[in-house]
């Protein structure tokens, strides 16, 4: 036999010793203020004489109190933090209504092209050609992908269109003499910003209820209409993964009533190049290019929410949009003297969304785009035949759209919520679906896995699902209420954190 | 397709197991008439060296920062944004998260938030800051929605020196709103908001610096609005400001809302950009937006959840503060990175260089026959007077590639008294050879 | 004597006379869940029944709180803002919400009494 001569030990002791300092490759990081000092710095500066005449009696006298960090401290400490996230790029990500697709590179290289990264808003127009093109082209896409006749591209993020599509349909009503309405139809599973735009308007929200199907009940809707009504908000797909499939009587019956039809963008991946909201007859709808056009969800933002206006809107669109005048293009600024509704922002919106939108979209092509939308319905309904024998899905039915939704039926006497249930989940190294949404639903939990998972990725999902679902009619319980064990973090008290909220770093702990 | 993970004999195999013969089958609901019948007209899937071709040609047809003098401003800086920062954020972790939903496994960008809020309350002189808005001006928007839901009054008073576009975007969102007072934009520095407040006066809305450079007396206007039980909120466009400049908390403001883009942020042809929020501790459930807080986990170990968010959209739906969803989180990262990195020694340095070069640029400019500067006051951006009309002058000069600031008519075209205007910005990219390629130029040009 | 009585919406009323106290029942702190903030009213308000008189917070949910009978308001519970958590502790006692002073004492006999109420909640 050969000896181990080096005196190195060999085969792992089991220990169940905890590390002081949490796990190897992932140790608690303190905060910012608790590494970095007043006296560092990560910048090279030259010191400069100063004059504060021009300053007038303005100049700080109160504490700055911000440390700073050399580049290897602050390098180390945001990639520290970094690791304790989850992300696409490390795993299925399949919240339901936030469409959490593949974020390509080559959208963040031409993001900082110079050209497009290097330039002011307010530079004269003859200097900023391509960027305006950008704006254009992005434009032409979203028309010809909606057939529509207009798009207001500044709105910053979805519920930021959402005002915008809203404040388009109430100058509309004022411009035609239709002031007088007030009422805005809400289906109740709509998203929250759904009604909390029309309230900001200044608008009553009327809920209409769904039918047992998960769809809209246009008899419920027409019933609903009058000449007070405003405006129906409409998701279509709806939340509950379905589409809607009077959409287009729901439409003439709006707009026989004088009514506009305001459709929530939020789901278009489902049906891009395959229906064409214009066709479905919406007035407006805000696209979220973080959502249908993979510009990085980055945290909870950036985001951006183009929305695209039929004919009857076009003319309230808010500044600024691009014209054509003799080969050049020109920024429309101002909205004195038009009908525009206004400026919802400074400046020209999220143009660095706009680059990568559009770089998206020139990879896949129009072909590549629709194939997306079939690939993205694909693999929910595999997910939802996969698990459909176990799970309980409350409009299991029929086919879905790019989304399933199961209820907590199927978890009924194990003593394991929706909640329990997600938590479980990212023990297993995944990020749980959207929970409790839409509200319509009890213990919802919905599932859109996006185009961008391989058939391997959907089977080992399918798999941790299905065990998951053993496991809690198995009694395995703590499993779940416990859960999760295994991530960077246990359960965090939410309530102590309302309760006695405290929003900032603190000198004296 | 590159971006498609599925063979055709995955997607078979997957029909099969759904039990269906085409993904046609799926879309059975959408009635026929409904559909897509032929392509629709747009361009195949191409490779990525072809789109790179195309983007790059679209790119290319732009004048960039770098590539001659360059003194724009007006509410956007071009600031050195270090290298670290851009390599940072773009980690797969920090980049394609989505919202911090599910604390125990977003510690990363809970914790990186919560530093951001006491970041931009350290900064402003504030109690409380939240996890960040769109940018500066729907920031400014949703502050005077905020003050009137503390004080129950409706009046807002808006100072002339507020940026053009800023009051643009508050008429906006109080369209036909009989308590939105404008004053009319104001090129001489002073306020001439005291005299219109009064007890129905919810906020006083002030920039400092101004659109026009100049600096406020923040500390008067507070007590103005204190007296009559109003809020005064103070809106910063250049945030870099304060690392010279008096704080506005320290002074009395109420509400501090702010363009964070000068830290962390490239210009990017105007977003996206990172908005700031901040307030008094009291003011905490009537502000807009995400806010983190500190908390522990079932071990007790500190950790960082979103709270109170009993004040937002997707819970309070109609009775929300705000219909807000997203937040501004990768720029605020970036800001976050770039401040950390700066650090208060680092901080106080750009920003005295920063005024350095502005003093510079306004002393030679002032040297210029027909050329007068109109500011006392001013951080790293002023306005000049010419004896002539200024668009034409500053299309000139961005022919012989020198961007030369803002001519006010942009912004404000239907006020002619202010065509002779400009507003130029020196940050610490701003070099002696720009400086002296401008004047000369412009010298040229009014010659 | 004082009498409590209850809303088919879970508040409770206590009177004595036209004065009364107002708060949540057992039941709807349970159903709620922890408690972690109650935005009361100002001192001196006068309420309509089924007005929104006050919003009581869990961490995923806001409640509106409806006045069970049209009163004005004479005093709000000056413990809740600094601990909202007696609401879960003592919805009865010390959790109580406001006080104030009944119009119309009468309303009261529209409403559910003890064994009214657990049934209603059964």
């Amino acid at each position: 036999m050969s000896m181990n001569q080096q005196g190195r030990p060999t085969g792992v002791k089991r220990s169940v010793t905890n590390s002081f300092e949490g796990a190897s490759l992932l140790p608690l990081e303190p905060l910012l203020f608790e590494i970095g000092a007043t006296d560092h710095t990560g910048v090279d500066l030259p010191d400069v004489e100063l004059s504060s005449a021009r300053l007038g009696a303005f100049t700080r006298q109160s504490p700055l109190d911000l440390p700073g960090l050399s580049e290897p401290e602050a390098m180390r400490h945001y990639v520290r933090l970094s690791r304790l996230n989850y992300s696409i790029d490390a795993g299925l990500y399949p919240l339901g209504s936030c469409t959490m697709k593949h974020n390509p590179r080559l959208n963040e290289k031409m993001a900082r092209l110079p050209g497009f990264a290097d330039v002011h808003p307010l530079q004269p127009i003859s200097t900023v050609q391509g960027a305006i093109g950008v704006i254009s082209e992005l434009a032409e896409w979203l028309m010809v992908l909606t057939n529509t006749s207009a798009v207001a591209m500044s709105p910053k993020a979805g519920a930021h269109g959402e005002l915008c599509g809203m404040m388009a349909i109430h100058a509309a009503h004022i411009a035609n003499g239709e002031g007088h309405r007030t009422i805005v139809l809400v289906p109740e599973s709509a998203h929250g910003t759904n009604p909390a735009t029309a309230a900001f308007l200044g608008y009553k929200v009327k809920p209409i209820p769904a039918k047992a199907d998960g769809t809209v009940d246009i008899s419920a809707v027409e019933e609903a209409l009058s000449s007070d009504v405003a405006a129906i908000m409409l998701t279509n797909p709806n939340t509950c993964g379905l589409f809607e499939p009077d959409v287009k009587k729901i439409a003439d019956a709006v707009h026989k009533a004088g009514a506009y039809f305001y459709c929530d963008g939020a789901n278009f991946n489902a049906i891009m190049g395959i229906a064409r909201p214009g066709d479905l007859g919406i007035d407006a709808m805000h696209i979220n290019l973080h959502k249908t056009f993979s510009t990085p969800h980055g945290g909870g933002g950036p985001g951006a929410g183009p929305v695209v206006l039929s004919k009857a809107l076009a003319p309230f669109a808010p500044v600024p949009f691009v014209r054509q005048n003799s080969g050049k293009l020109e920024l429309a600024e101002h909205a004195q003297g038009s009908k525009s509704l206004g400026r919802l922002t400074a400046f020209h919106g999220q143009m660095g969304m706009f680059t990568r939108a559009l770089t998206y979209m020139l990879s896949h092509g129009g072909d590549g785009l629709a194939q997306a939308a079939n690939d993205a319905v694909l693999n929910a309904n595999y997910l939802k035949a996969r698990l459909g024998a176990v799970f309980s899905m409350p409009f299991g039915e029929q086919h879905c759209m790019h989304e399933v939704l199961c209820d907590d039926d199927f978890l009924e006497g194990t003593g394991v919520t929706t909640l329990d249930f997600a938590k479980a989940m990212i023990d297993e190294g995944y990020h749980p679906m959207t929970m409790y949404f839409p509200l319509v639903v009890h213990g919802a939990m919905l599932i859109e896995p996006t185009e961008s998972e391989s058939l391997k990725a959907l089977d080992a999902f399918a798999h941790t699902m299905l065990e998951l679902a053993a496991a809690a009619k198995a009694g395995d319980t703590d499993r779940f209420t416990s859960a999760p064990h295994k991530a960077p973090m246990r359960r965090l008290d939410e309530t102590g954190a309302a309760r006695n909220p405290k929003l900032k770093w603190e000198k004296s702990r | 397709m590159r971006y498609l993970p599925h063979s055709d004999v995955d997607r078979a195999k997957m029909l099969k197991t759904i039990g269906v013969n085409s993904t046609q089958d799926l879309f059975d609901i959408i009635p026929p008439s409904l559909k897509v019948d032929k392509p629709l007209d747009l361009p195949a899937h191409s490779p990525e060296y072809a789109v790179e071709a195309h983007m790059q040609a679209l790119a290319s047809k732009n004048l960039t920062g770098s590539d001659g003098p360059f003194f724009v401003g007006a509410g956007a800086y071009r600031h050195h944004v270090p290298a670290s920062v851009d390599h940072l954020i773009q980690r797969s972790e920090w980049l394609t998260a989505y919202t911090p939903y599910q604390p125990e496994i977003s510690q990363g960008t809970l914790q990186m938030l919560f530093e951001f809020q006491t970041q931009v309350a350290h900064l402003t002189g504030m109690e409380v800051a939240n996890a960040s808005m769109y940018d500066g001006s729907t920031a400014a928007a949703e502050a005077i929605l905020m003050a009137r839901r503390i004080t129950r009054r409706k009046k807002i008073i808006v100072s002339g020196g507020l940026h053009p576009q800023y009051r643009d975007v508050l008429r906006t969102y109080l369209k036909d709103d009989e308590g939105l007072v404008c004053r009319p934009s104001n090129p001489d520095g002073t306020a001439q908001i005291i005299g219109e407040v009064d007890e129905l006066t919810a906020a006083i809305i002030v920039q400092t610096p101004d659109f026009y450079g100049h600096l406020h007396d923040i500390n008067t206007l507070a007590e103005a609005a204190h007296e009559k039980g109003a809020l005064l909120i103070v809106v910063v466009t250049e945030i870099l400001a304060l690392g010279i400049i008096e704080a506005p908390g320290a002074l009395g403001a109420d509400i501090v809302v702010g363009e964070g883009q000068s830290l962390g942020n490239p210009l990017g042809f105007g977003g996206p950009y990172v908005g700031l929020m901040a307030t008094r501790q009291k003011f905490i459930r009537q502000i807009p937006g995400r806010l983190c807080g500190e908390t522990v986990d079932a071990q007790g170990t500190r950790g960082f959840v979103l709270t109170l968010s009993t004040r937002e959209q997707h819970i309070r739906r109609e009775k929300a503060t705000s219909n807000i969803c997203t937040n501004a989180g990768l720029c605020a990262l970036a800001f976050s990175i770039h401040l950390s990195l700066l650090g208060e020694l680092g901080l106080k340095k750009l920003a005295r260089i920063n005024h350095a070069n502005a003093c510079k640029l306004a002393d030679a400019l002032a040297g210029i026959a027909g050329v007068s500067v109109i500011n006392q006051t001013f951080f790293n951006e002023f306005t000049i007077r010419l004896n002539t009309e200024a668009q034409p002058v500053v299309q000139g000069l961005a022919d012989k590639g020198i961007l030369a600031g803002v001519p006010v008519s942009r912004l404000l075209p239907t006020e002619p008294e202010f065509n002779d205007l400009i507003v130029l910005a020196a940050t610490e990219l701003t070099s002696e050879e720009d400086i002296e390629a401008l004047v000369s130029a412009l010298r040229e040009e009014l010659s | 004597m004082n009498k409590i009585v209850y809303t088919e919406d879970h508040e409770y009323i206590n009177a004595q006379g036209t004065t009364a106290t107002i708060g949540i029942s057992n039941y709807a702190q349970e159903q709620l869940g922890d408690i972690v903030y109650v935005e009361l009213p100002a001192v001196g308000t006068s309420f309509k029944k089924g007005d929104e008189i006050a919003v009581v917070e869990s961490v995923k949910a806001a409640s509106e709180i409806y006045a069970p009978a049209d009163f004005t308001v004479t005093e709000i519970n000056p413990a809740l803002e600094a601990d909202p958590a007696q609401v879960n502790s003592d919805a009865m006692g010390a959790g109580w919400l406001m006080k104030g002073t009944l119009e119309n004492a009468s309303q009261l006999e529209e409403l559910m009494d003890e064994t009214a109420y657990a049934t209603h909640i059964a």
